[in-house]
């Protein structure tokens, strides 16, 4: 029984994990650029929930929406200022710019917020199940993910805009011959990649204490997601995401947590060596 | 040395090496030593660091890793051991060699992006793997008795000891720098760096040219994380492997010119003194790391050969001498 509830506690994780994963795939599967402003991204979001909730008293779902759109623009912001103009080069200058601008964000954040630990202090009570307990807000975070996992695929399949954004991954070139906009498409799909690592980070701030540098951890996880479900696969992050959440719900009870990490990313090494298209495959 | 002119390449690195170490010992004070130890860390990190980024084109995240370990091998050979200082040093760098050839073997078949998220994946499980390490000391590291420095002279002669004979690390981090980027074996990475596929069809041994060049680029950090970590008497996971690290050193590599051998000397240099600045300045103190990013992304940008890079292409007839 034990079992069933660290398990249950692990996949409702599991679900912010992907979506956070699912902007970094997004990502990589659009324009070919491992994000590494992704950290910043969660982090910011993080503290604007916490900022809104704290001076505004602002529900935080309402917070993380409003987040969201914060987050698309900065993305779009970044992908203009610090992307564009080198997308077409080597992978090491893009990695760098994404990277500079993480501590550009980090720098001002901390100037800002200091180093300290925050939360947010919102509870839901908690909802049995049974013989299992959760959290109210584990519960509503796993159903937030799952609600914008499902609306970030209904944009790419069902509309104009989304239909560019696949066109533009398949082949940019072709994409471009046919009069795509590429590069608005671009600067789209990075804000919209940073949108979901947004409300994956304000998921987050409604149930673990946080302070300026989390969202290295979570960067690294996404990571970890990515590759479990195949880089450039944003279904596959999703189901990444749940095997992650899983794993981490489930060895702490056959060993202490302090090694959670080296399984984690001892397995992320592994399946990048054997297989660096991912568990269940990138798409191309 | 009849061809003394082709070595015109080395003179300015050389220089600036034996130049700081002079100028250290002319000053005599110890807060200039101390200042000057961490810059010239930095050079023989970026050096070695060059040999696989700049060289051969692959972006490594985690370079810290071969300190970082090289640190804990002969920390613990030192503190828990008894073994001497200069042997546990070698120690340190054959680990880090070890390591670099293992994974070699099983990452360096990947290529750009994978590559480099396979490394901030090792550096990642690395860290968390030492913190859980008891013979290591788990998550409080270890500690150095203080009797240790007798052998050395005492504390303070130690110090200086240490300052010197990094120097000469230094000096010979450049030295191999600049015989890789010289020799036929240079040349084969430099082209592996610039077409892998092309590389191989006119007969560079492409996976192991790299290896090699990774093995000697994690070989000098190793050297050096037992002397660093012995100077500073205690050694913990979160000293060992700082990520951060990792990237302030691409960052300086990429400022003076990735794929130079001078470039990394001035990157680092540049980079260690400004960050000395901006973290004494009531300005900037804050905001370092943002300082640092803007200065990443305008060279990223704007400048991707980096000053010497820049430099060569500006004005062909310094060449010989920008190597």
């Amino acid at each position: 029984m034990e079992f069933l509830s660290f398990l249950v506690d692990g996949l409702l994780m599991g679900f912010v994990y992907g979506v956070a994963a699912i902007g970094m795939s997004l990502i990589w599967g659009v324009m070919k650029v491992i994000n590494l402003s992704h950290n910043v991204l969660i982090v910011y979001s993080m503290f604007g929930v916490y900022l809104l909730f704290n001076t505004l008293e602002m529900n935080p779902y309402l917070a993380i929406l409003l987040m969201a759109i914060v987050g698309l623009l900065m993305g779009i912001l970044i992908y203009t200022v610090a992307l564009h103009r080198v997308i077409d080069a080597p992978q090491l200058s893009t990695l760098l710019a994404t990277f500079s601008v993480s501590m550009i964000m980090t720098g001002v954040a901390t100037a800002l917020w200091t180093n300290s630990p925050r939360n947010v202090d919102f509870s839901l009570g908690s909802i049995s199940l049974g013989p299992i307990t959760l959290p109210g807000t584990r519960v509503v975070a796993a159903l937030v993910a799952v609600l914008a996992a499902a609306g970030l695929f209904l944009f790419l399949y069902r509309t104009r805009p989304g239909r560019y954004i696949r066109a533009v991954a398949n082949n940019r070139m072709a994409a471009e011959m046919v009069g795509v906009p590429s590069n608005q498409i671009l600067a789209l799909s990075f804000g919209l990649g940073a949108m979901v690592a947004a409300i994956s980070g304000g998921l987050i701030a409604t149930f673990f204490p946080f302070n300026v540098l989390s969202g290295m951890n979570y960067q690294l996880k996404s990571f970890v997601v990515c590759v479990l479900g195949g880089l450039g696969n944003p279904f596959g992050a999703l189901v990444g995401g749940l095997i992650l959440g899983a794993l981490e719900g489930v060895i702490p009870i056959f060993i202490e947590t302090s090694w959670v990490p080296v399984f984690e990313f001892g397995l992320f090494v592994v399946i990048i060596i054997f297989r660096p298209s991912g568990l269940l495959g990138a798409k191309q | 040395m009849k061809n003394w002119q082709k070595h015109l390449g080395l003179l300015l690195p050389v220089l600036i090496i034996v130049g700081i170490a002079v100028g250290v010992k002319l000053t005599g004070k110890p807060a200039t030593r101390e200042a000057f130890f961490t810059v010239l860390k930095a050079i023989a990190l970026a050096s070695s660091l060059n040999m696989i980024l700049g060289y051969t084109g692959y972006v490594s995240f985690a370079h810290i890793i071969f300190f970082g370990l090289g640190g804990y091998v002969g920390f613990y050979l030192v503190s828990a051991q008894g073994w001497s200082l200069w042997l546990a040093m070698l120690a340190g760098g054959a680990a880090a060699g070890v390591l670099a050839f293992l994974l070699g073997k099983a990452i360096l078949h990947l290529r750009g992006a994978y590559f480099a998220l396979a490394t901030i994946g090792v550096n990642a499980a690395m860290q968390a793997f030492v913190t859980n390490f008891e013979p290591f000391g788990g998550p409080i590291g270890m500690n150095l008795n203080f009797q240790v420095y007798q052998q050395y002279g005492g504390a303070a002669q130690a110090l200086e000891t240490a300052f010197y004979v990094l120097a000469g690390i230094a000096l010979i981090s450049v030295i191999v720098s600049y015989l890789i980027r010289t020799s036929k074996f240079g040349l084969g990475l430099l082209a592996i760096r610039e077409d892998e596929d092309a590389a191989e069809v006119m007969g560079v041994v492409a996976p192991n040219a790299k290896t090699w060049a990774y093995v000697i680029s994690a070989i000098l950090p190793g050297i050096i994380g037992p002397l660093f970590f012995f100077k500073n008497g205690n050694i913990e996971p979160h000293d060992a492997f700082p990520l951060q690290s990792s990237i302030e050193l691409i960052v300086m590599v990429m400022l003076g010119g990735y794929g130079t051998v001078l470039g990394p000397i001035l990157g680092a240099t540049a980079y260690q003194r400004m960050r000395g600045y901006l973290l004494t300045s009531p300005i900037f103190k804050d905001i370092q790391l943002s300082v640092a990013g803007v200065l990443l992304l305008l060279i990223v940008l704007f400048v991707p050969a980096g000053v010497v890079g820049w430099l060569r292409n500006r004005f062909p007839i310094l060449r010989r001498v920008l190597q």
